[in-house]
């Protein structure tokens, strides 16, 4: 628990759905700064390691460490008011609610070190002229952008990404991944989920390779599609090698 | 605050002077006390369903509870009934405590189990061992204290209390998490609300409504029995008048209760054997036609509706 470890450390996280290992022993850490892809084949647990990070649900076992503090017990908005958030694979807005009211709540209860206000986030994800509809008024990819504003309302230090390329166009897949680059730049430690490679490619330093709920490679994301395992289940056995 | 301020005497203001006033034009006292009656539970249930989307079939319970807990002080502690008020919101608070649990429920479970432990509730009280206790199934009989005039005086001030509370829910930043959590409570998390706190919070604020009503509405009758205090008719009323008012405004349900319950009365005198036809079709066509109740009429047109 020394002051130099990464912001984030995870330790032999496990997590069983009845006989499905969902998460069988992951361990990866993401510093201050620096953008961390997670890849994988479907079901092979990125989701479920946001959501045991985030405090959707408890790990069975293993250890979750915010700057050396142990918070895989604590319930989320805890985990939140200690800086994590998180963006939803689906967005999941306050749609009876307006797009500010949206961001103004997590302003009100994120209990964030810095507050910014509701203009200044909803400017910077292109929502300000939306501020007064509904949230149910806007399409998917706008959802998507209010979703992140709600997450960064909070000013979390360390921000999961579920997902977000999914179901954007490339000019708006282009956009946003120059704001997860801004998000670094200014400090904040990122975790990817993503499965356009292309998009993992542009933002990350280092991607994790997940397989059946743990990590099976770690590195360059150029190096990642050379290394036999990888291959392996994203193609199958007998394309390996 | 300055809409917050607005909005309280917009509502809560002409609200209590024509219930105070009516008493002097119109004889049907009783009548008027069931208004009172049924337009704090619609706030009630405004409170619990309109802004966190639970919708409780048993709310009668923390009805009961307030009147028999009204009752239990005033008839062995021979407390004056203002302190006997309080007593029946502690048995109502302390009702909702217990079933706090519930709310890991969603849905039809909730509505169902909420309804279940109304029920259980009635036939404990009712329990003929009890006699010496809550007068078991026999009358509660509260002569000492009977003042109709002081009662009616202490429902208003329920109601307009109740009324201000979801005032203020619709412009506080807790009104605010209420309604986050209802549309999405992962998310609500995620925006650094303590959910389960909230939720408790509001059911408990919904179950004090409820009880100290129960006591004014003892207070009031002064004669009852478990049945009376118990009756599902208080909970279905309750809940038919918000929505077609429309839940999660304060005007909403009040508009709810005088245009149903008018009716109601009027069907009821003019012609009482076609009474639950009427009355039935009138519910099935506002839900069909217009989902979000007679507020959402004036929404529509801009109106502002507190």
């Amino acid at each position: 628990m020394s002051r130099e470890e990464p912001l984030l450390v995870i330790e032999g996280l496990m997590k069983r759905f009845g006989a499905l290992h969902a998460l069988d022993g992951l361990s990866l850490h993401v510093s201050a700064g620096e953008i961390l892809g997670l890849v994988g084949p479907n079901g092979s647990g990125k989701t479920t390691a946001i959501n045991a990070i985030s405090g959707i649900f408890r790990p069975d076992a293993g250890q979750v460490r915010l700057a050396g503090r142990r918070i895989e017990r604590l319930p989320s908005h805890r985990i939140v008011h200690l800086g994590i958030n998180r963006t939803f694979q689906i967005p999941k807005c306050f749609l009876s609610l307006t797009v500010r009211q949206n961001v103004e709540v997590a302003l009100a209860y994120g209990r964030a070190v810095a507050p910014r206000n509701a203009e200044e986030l909803l400017e910077w994800v292109e929502l300000l002229p939306h501020a007064e509809r509904p949230a149910s008024e806007l399409n998917s990819a706008q959802q998507k952008l209010l979703d992140l504003a709600r997450a960064l309302a909070t000013s979390p230090r360390l921000l999961l990404v579920d997902e977000l390329a999914a179901g954007l166009n490339p000019a708006e897949m282009e956009r946003v991944a120059g704001k997860l680059k801004e998000l670094a730049r200014r400090g904040l430690a990122l975790l990817v989920v993503e499965h356009h490679m292309s998009f993992i490619d542009a933002i990350t330093d280092r991607v994790i390779v997940m397989n059946a709920g743990r990590e099976i490679f770690e590195g360059v994301l150029a190096e990642a599609v050379r290394d036999e395992k990888v291959v392996e289940v994203y193609l199958g056995g007998a394309h390996a090698a | 605050m300055r809409r917050l301020k607005k909005d309280l005497l917009l509502v809560v203001g002409p609200l209590v002077l024509v219930m105070a006033a009516l008493p002097a034009v119109y004889s049907n006292r009783l009548l008027l006390f069931n208004f009172i009656v049924f337009a704090t539970l619609a706030q009630g249930i405004n409170v619990i369903y309109g802004f966190t989307g639970y919708l409780p079939f048993g709310y009668v319970g923390f009805f009961g509870a307030g009147a028999y807990g009204f009752s239990l002080l005033v008839m062995h502690l021979h407390a004056p009934p203002l302190v006997a008020l309080g007593g029946g919101a502690v048995a109502a608070a302390l009702l909702a405590l217990l079933l706090s649990p519930l709310l890991r429920l969603s849905g039809a479970y909730f509505a169902i189990a909420s309804l279940a432990a109304a029920l259980a509730l009635m036939h404990a009280v009712s329990n003929p061992e009890l006699e010496a206790i809550t007068r078991g199934p026999y009358e509660v009989s509260l002569s000492g204290v009977f003042s109709p005039r002081a009662a009616y005086a202490a429902a208003l001030a329920v109601l307009a209390g109740s009324v201000a509370l979801v005032v203020w829910l619709r412009h506080s930043r807790f009104g605010l998490a209420l309604q986050a959590m209802r549309d999405d409570p992962i998310s609500a998390r995620m925006a650094g609300i303590d959910v389960v706190r909230a939720r408790v919070t509001a059911w408990m604020l919904s179950a004090v409504i409820a009880g100290l009503i129960g006591g004014t509405f003892a207070w009031y009758i002064s004669v009852f029995y478990a049945e009376t205090v118990f009756s599902g008719q208080f909970t279905t009323f309750a809940i038919v008048f918000a929505l077609f008012g429309g839940t999660a405004t304060a005007a909403g349900p009040l508009l709810g209760v005088a245009f149903l319950y008018g009716v109601y009365n009027a069907i009821g005198i003019s012609t009482p054997q076609y009474f639950q036809l009427i009355y039935g079709a009138l519910i099935m066509a506002l839900l069909l036609f217009l989902p979000d109740g007679l507020a959402s009429l004036l929404r529509r047109r801009g109106v502002h509706v507190p």
